[in-house]
């Protein structure tokens, strides 16, 4: 993670002086800060279609939602530090399209803005169900609207138990809520981590009183609760829908960019000459990995963003970026972390603790690769090594062998 | 110039970016993985990998100040 090109003094070409930034959240900032630690000293000009500074969005089904944090814990810098970055900082307008030709970003006000180098961080949007009713939750303002209707005896559905609607359903229940959650997998989170683990974390829900109904949709969503499509009624006085996300990339493609679920980049996150993807909007080429991937993780965002301003600043030594993806997720009194890229994988195995107990570290594995590890209640030294594996792009067979040594050199200490 | 680090501990998720990027500078306790700032003022030539680990950190958690 070094080689910061700012160490070998600023590279910045005197043809780069305007970097237009779209999207003013976690990726777009970062992308902005690494920029100016490198050296660069033209125009960044940073669109962000939300009233507000950057701030964060992890808290709001966490913290925020439980009522423990105000929204001054929010944002993701003092205002002194976004000042100090001297940006020509435009909160409330939207970009509307690209024009590659002319290089410029056409905004919904009919500005132009021309750029060098473009970064598109417009990461993604609640997907909502046909009809659109029900609560999401994006933004700060879907926070606060679904936490000020959260009272001890609500009735709340949440419809899809992700990680997004299980940290809701965990929330809920600790201020006193009823909450039903609606599956329409057998098991929830099994295509992301497995049924073994999926299940394990559904009785999490169940131990705390949630009424999970699985294996069946939702056909309506009405005044005083929802039809599932199975015909069930289930009655509830808010209705929070969880049913994943849809890539912010209208704007690109109107600028005949590719874009296909996600911004389509190389490995070094460029998707057209001078025109980058960072964070939940960008799908990439991890070489890490073989495949190309699109991350909604809060850190992926941070460190795309670092990645793509070396690269702006330095193209001629820039790297692909290889990074092993990172999230955590906290339901109830679990903090479940991730490393790796574990959708797809063949098999699962626990390789330290055990899960009725809830603290144990799991390997996955896709093909004859250790691709990623989850853990639960297990200590930060322990997944550090096991991540470094992941990195290290060691074999299965390798990965468990180091487990097995380990744990006899541990046994006779 | 010198800098310190401002740790906004009640924010931080136990991520371990810093860690990884600045191993002479963070450690996680063991219990709960919570960052522990080891040096508050680390010499000039770790401020390149202390400014990394600020700008990555999950939790807008760290931050580095020039004096
Ligand atoms: C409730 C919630 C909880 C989460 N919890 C976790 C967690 O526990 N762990 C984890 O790893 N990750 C979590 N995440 C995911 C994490 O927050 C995202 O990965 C991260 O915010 C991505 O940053 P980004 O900058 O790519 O996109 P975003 O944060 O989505 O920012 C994109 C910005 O661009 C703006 N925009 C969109 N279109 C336009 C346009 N055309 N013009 C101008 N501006 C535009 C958007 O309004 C937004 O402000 C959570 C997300 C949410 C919503
Ligand atoms: S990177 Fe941030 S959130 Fe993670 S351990 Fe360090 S300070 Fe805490």
């Amino acid at each position: 993670m070094s080689g910061r090109c700012a160490a070998g003094g600023p590279l910045v070409t005197s043809s780069l002086r305007q970097v237009v930034i779209v999207g003013a959240s976690a990726g777009g900032l970062a992308t902005g800060e690494a920029l100016r630690r490198g050296g660069f000293d033209g125009t960044i000009t940073l669109v962000g279609d939300e009233p507000h500074l950057p701030y964060d969005r992890p808290p709001l089904s966490k913290e925020l939602l439980a009522g423990e944090w105000d929204l001054d814990r929010l944002p993701l810098r003092p205002s002194a530090d976004i000042e100090a970055l001297s940006l020509d900082l435009r909160l409330g307008a939207t970009a509307t399209g690209v024009d590659l030709g002319r290089r410029v970003v056409v905004l919904d006000s009919g500005e132009e803005i021309g750029f060098d180098a473009l970064v598109a961080a417009t990461g993604v949007r609640a997907r909502r169900l046909p009809g659109g009713q029900g609560h999401v939750l994006r933004t700060l303002e879907d926070a606060v609207a679904l936490r000020d209707r959260l009272r001890p005896g609500t009735r709340l559905a949440v419809v899809g138990a992700g990680f997004l609607g299980a940290e809701v359903a965990a929330v809920a229940r600790r201020l006193g809520c009823e909450v039903t959650m609606i599956e329409p997998a057998p098991v929830p989170l099994a295509h992301a981590v497995g049924t073994e683990i999926g299940a394990m974390l559904t009785r999490a829900h169940i131990d705390h009183g949630v009424d999970l109904r699985t294996g069946t949709g939702v056909s309506a969503v009405h005044d005083g609760g929802l039809t599932l499509a199975d015909g069930t009624e289930v009655e509830a006085d808010e209705v929070l829908v969880a049913i994943g996300s849809v890539p912010n990339a209208g704007w690109l493609a109107a600028g005949g960019l590719p874009v296909d679920d996600g911004l389509v980049c190389d490995r070094y996150c460029e998707a057209a000459p001078g025109v980058y993807g960072v964070g939940d909007v960008a799908r990439w080429h991890n070489d890490l990995f073989g495949t190309s991937m699109r991350i909604e993780h809060r850190t992926h965002a941070a460190e795309q963003g670092l990645a793509v301003a070396r690269a702006i600043l330095d193209p001629d030594r820039r790297r692909p970026f290889a990074p092993v993806p990172y999230f955590w997720s906290d339901q109830y009194d679990m903090r479940i972390q991730a490393y790796g890229y574990l959708r797809g994988h063949d098999e699962v195995r626990i390789v330290d603790g055990n899960l009725d107990e809830r603290r144990f570290v799991a390997a996955y594995r896709t093909g004859d690769r250790l691709v990623g590890v989850l853990g639960i209640g297990t200590t930060p030294r322990t997944l550090r090594e096991w991540r470094k594996k992941v990195a290290d792009a060691a074999t299965w067979e390798q990965a468990l062998t180091d487990v097995v040594e380990e744990g006899v050199s541990s046994g006779t200490r | 110039m010198t800098y310190r680090i401002e740790f906004d501990e009640p924010k931080c998720v136990a991520a371990g970016q810093c860690v990884m990027v600045a191993p002479d500078v963070f450690d996680q306790r063991d219990e709960d993985g919570v960052a522990i700032v080891l040096d508050e003022t680390p010499s000039e030539d770790l401020l390149d990998e202390v400014e990394e680990a600020a700008a990555v950190c999950p939790a807008a958690a760290l931050r580095v100040v020039r004096s």
